[in-house]
């Protein structure tokens, strides 16, 4: 009861927030916010390292554009196929990256990101380094104009808060039990009789293709679908949003992806905007050596051990 | 009845009077020119921290102020990349209030903000990019494209060339956009003037060892290479020319050379070669007191084209604020087209309907070493090409608003 008060008042917060901040500004927030959950599922509840989730934010990304673009097709379509382009991507890389584990497994999915990232510079659907460039976002449900800000905020609010519950429901699953036993102890997992390599699989599968319903939700709300999004430099951020809000924690990417948005947003106006990345390496090198389970891990650990 | 007419004829008039004033005057009491560029990276010489010097300038001489109302610069790092240039521009329009954005280099980034601009219907002066899709195919009533462009890149390098006998050319190109637009436009001007292009490889953005590419060059059997790449590529691979006496048995045509490359470069390597540039600082005495207080300012750094670029059309964009009287992007459009563009950086100028800033452009030649009598003493002036021979014709652009009028 005491969590569903603490969900409600930030659903309060979220809704009146636009009002006080930069509409444009907390949808970032919000797209990152799911990318990073999206890939939390894999890493903190599977204890799988994936360094290609680029490749799914960008594939989402650049089919939604694209259908923007040229087919006429309204968000709710060109979202929808944006996330089921990158969970079928997800369906191939993650059937071969299964295959293997620990480093290597991190090592197969950033090979196979590259590919998409190759495919994506050269193919002509998607303008090289220009991008897709001019995505209209539409009007949802032929009633809504997304071009309006505030229209906007909310369809991302609930596309983030249906991700969100859906990773929410997936942990607390039967099937969710079964992730955090491979997580905790994969050869007991399999000794139960479990086929785990199916279960990466599947887990693997919802987590591309939320990561490509952030993508394409990023797509509309930037109008712009960029290489920036399938480069590996974004993979490797979504590791650092995880890590620094709590890995395995529900709430910890969120948290996450928004400190790293936020001062990504401070500094690229600032005189320190060309030690933008120095400063977050710092970031992560403190993180990583004193306080390794994260912003919402460490505030866990400390109301358990005060209250 | 007659009453209601005269009534609704008052309603009618002072509602029109009120639209009058809202149009017209400085919108929330401040023009504000946002200046977006590569702060950091390849492109920072050429333009970046140079360009909001250059902007600062414009506004002093200016007077701070433009109908009776402040003149406020701010500026950021778009990091050549279109997403993080896009959202700025985004940010500085809805939240900051500004009116006009001068800069955006990498031509990927200037096409994401141009349409950004577009779409708030306020303008964007483009002074450092090269691609001419700004003025074409994706042209805007908001863009003003100033300094040079691929097209004018291509007529004042390779045309003369070709027309001088040499026919056969090799294309290293950077393998992306830029790259390609300015191999495409060269080549249509060298079949244009009778010429063949006998090969050409494409070496990614960074390359840092070009032998490779220079060795099919030099097997090749062209006259020419043309390095259609830019800043540090240009350099990389110049260099590895001469190294491997390209050089001496071949030409090479730099199709992008800024005057930071050409002083990086050395006058062994580089002396003889030619190349168009829409500005020299040792042009005349205009353009030396112009340079000569740029160069107080930046540690004595000469400006780039686009540097002169950006404090030129920043003047002109003021000038036109004050003609007009109000800083709406139409009509300060309107103003900026009607005005002729004559400056210490710009002769016989003109902003043309689509957007095209038409002014004659420069054809040099890197001097060799015997010849430098300074350090910043770079290009030799062979030939000014009037400003409708160098750039592309309207009709020809294909840019639709334009041709409909």
């Amino acid at each position: 009861m005491k969590i569903n008060k603490f969900y409600l008042v930030l659903f309060l917060l979220a809704l009146v927030a636009p009002t006080a901040l930069y509409p444009v500004f907390l949808m970032k927030v919000l797209c990152f916010a799911l990318f990073a959950c999206a890939f939390n599922l894999l890493l903190g509840f599977v204890g799988l390292l994936s360094f290609g989730h680029a490749a799914f934010l960008g594939t989402g990304g650049y089919v939604t554009g694209a259908m923007m673009l040229h087919t006429g097709m309204g968000p709710e379509l060109s979202i929808l196929a944006g996330t089921v382009a990158a969970g079928l991507l997800g369906a191939v890389y993650g059937k071969l990256a299964v295959k293997r584990e620990g480093i290597y497994f991190a090592m197969v999915t950033l090979a196979l990101a590259q590919l998409a990232f190759f495919f994506y510079l050269q193919s002509p659907f998607t303008g090289g380094e220009d991008g897709l460039q001019g995505v209209p976002r539409g009007t949802l449900l032929g009633m809504f104009d997304l071009s309006d800000n505030m229209n906007m905020y909310y369809f991302v609010l609930a596309i983030f808060i249906f991700g969100f519950w859906l990773i929410h429901r997936t942990i607390h699953s039967p099937f969710g039990q079964i992730l955090k036993a491979i997580r905790e102890n994969e050869p007991r997992a399999v000794s139960l009789g479990y086929n785990v390599n199916d279960y990466k699989w599947v887990v693997f599968i919802i987590s591309s293709a939320l990561a490509g319903l952030a993508g394409s939700t990023k797509t509309l709300v930037f109008q712009l679908a960029s290489l920036t999004d399938v480069h590996w430099h974004m993979s490797g951020e979504v590791v650092l949003m995880t890590l620094l809000g709590g890995m395995g924690t529900i709430f910890g990417p969120v948290v996450g992806a928004g400190v790293v948005v936020t001062i990504q947003n401070y500094l690229s106006g600032g005189e320190l905007g060309n030690y933008i990345h120095i400063i977050m390496g710092l970031i992560f090198i403190v993180c990583v050596l004193a306080f390794r389970s994260g912003i919402v891990g460490e505030f866990q650990k400390m109301v358990k051990k005060n209250f | 009845m007659k009453l209601m007419k005269k009534t609704v004829l008052a309603v009618a008039m002072s509602l029109a009077t009120v639209t009058g004033v809202q149009a017209a005057g400085v919108s929330d009491d401040v023009v504000k020119i946002g200046v977006l560029g590569d702060m950091g990276g390849v492109y920072a010489d050429i333009a970046g921290p140079g360009s909001v010097v250059a902007v600062k300038m414009a506004v002093e001489d200016f007077g701070g102020t433009v109908l009776g109302q402040p003149i406020e610069v701010v500026s950021a790092d778009d990091q050549n990349k279109a997403d993080v240039g896009s959202s700025i521009a985004r940010k500085w329009i809805d939240d900051e209030n500004v009116d006009v954005i001068n800069g955006a280099v990498a031509s990927s980034v200037t096409g994401a903000v141009t349409k950004v601009m577009t779409a708030a219907e306020k303008i964007t002066l483009i002074a450092a990019s090269a691609s001419h899709a700004f003025t074409t195919k994706a042209c805007s009533p908001f863009n003003a494209h100033w300094t040079y462009d691929v097209v004018a890149l291509a007529n004042g390098t390779v045309k003369p060339m070709v027309a001088s006998g040499k026919e056969k050319w090799f294309f290293i190109t950077a393998d992306y956009g830029f790259g390609h637009a300015l191999e495409k436009v060269a080549t249509g001007v060298i079949k244009d003037n009778g010429g063949t292009v006998v090969g050409g490889v494409r070496a990614p953005l960074g390359t840092t060892d070009f032998s490779s590419y220079i060795l099919q060059a030099q097997s090749s059997g062209a006259d020419v290479i043309a390095l259609a790449n830019a800043g540090a590529d240009m350099v990389n691979s110049l260099k590895t020319a001469a190294e491997f006496g390209v050089t001496e048995m071949m030409d090479v045509a730099g199709l992008l050379v800024f005057t930071q490359n050409a002083q990086a470069l050395d006058p062994a390597i580089a002396g003889g070669m030619k190349l168009t540039t829409g500005f020299y600082w040792d042009m005349d005495d205009q353009t030396r007191a112009w340079s000569k207080r740029y160069m107080e300012r930046m540690d004595g750094k000469i400006p780039s084209m686009a540097h002169a670029g950006a404090y030129s059309s920043t003047m002109h964009y003021l000038n036109a604020v004050k003609a007009a009287g109000t800083d709406e992007g139409k009509a300060v459009m309107a103003k900026m087209k009607e005005t002729p563009v004559e400056d210490f950086f710009s002769r016989n100028g003109y902003l043309r309907k689509d957007g095209r800033m038409v002014h004659d452009m420069l054809q040099v030649r890197i001097k060799t070493a015997d010849e430098r009598t300074s350090a910043n003493d770079i290009f030799a002036i062979e030939k000014v090409i009037k400003g409708d021979d160098a750039f592309l014709e309207l009709s020809k652009g294909g840019c639709e608003f334009a041709m409909a009028k």
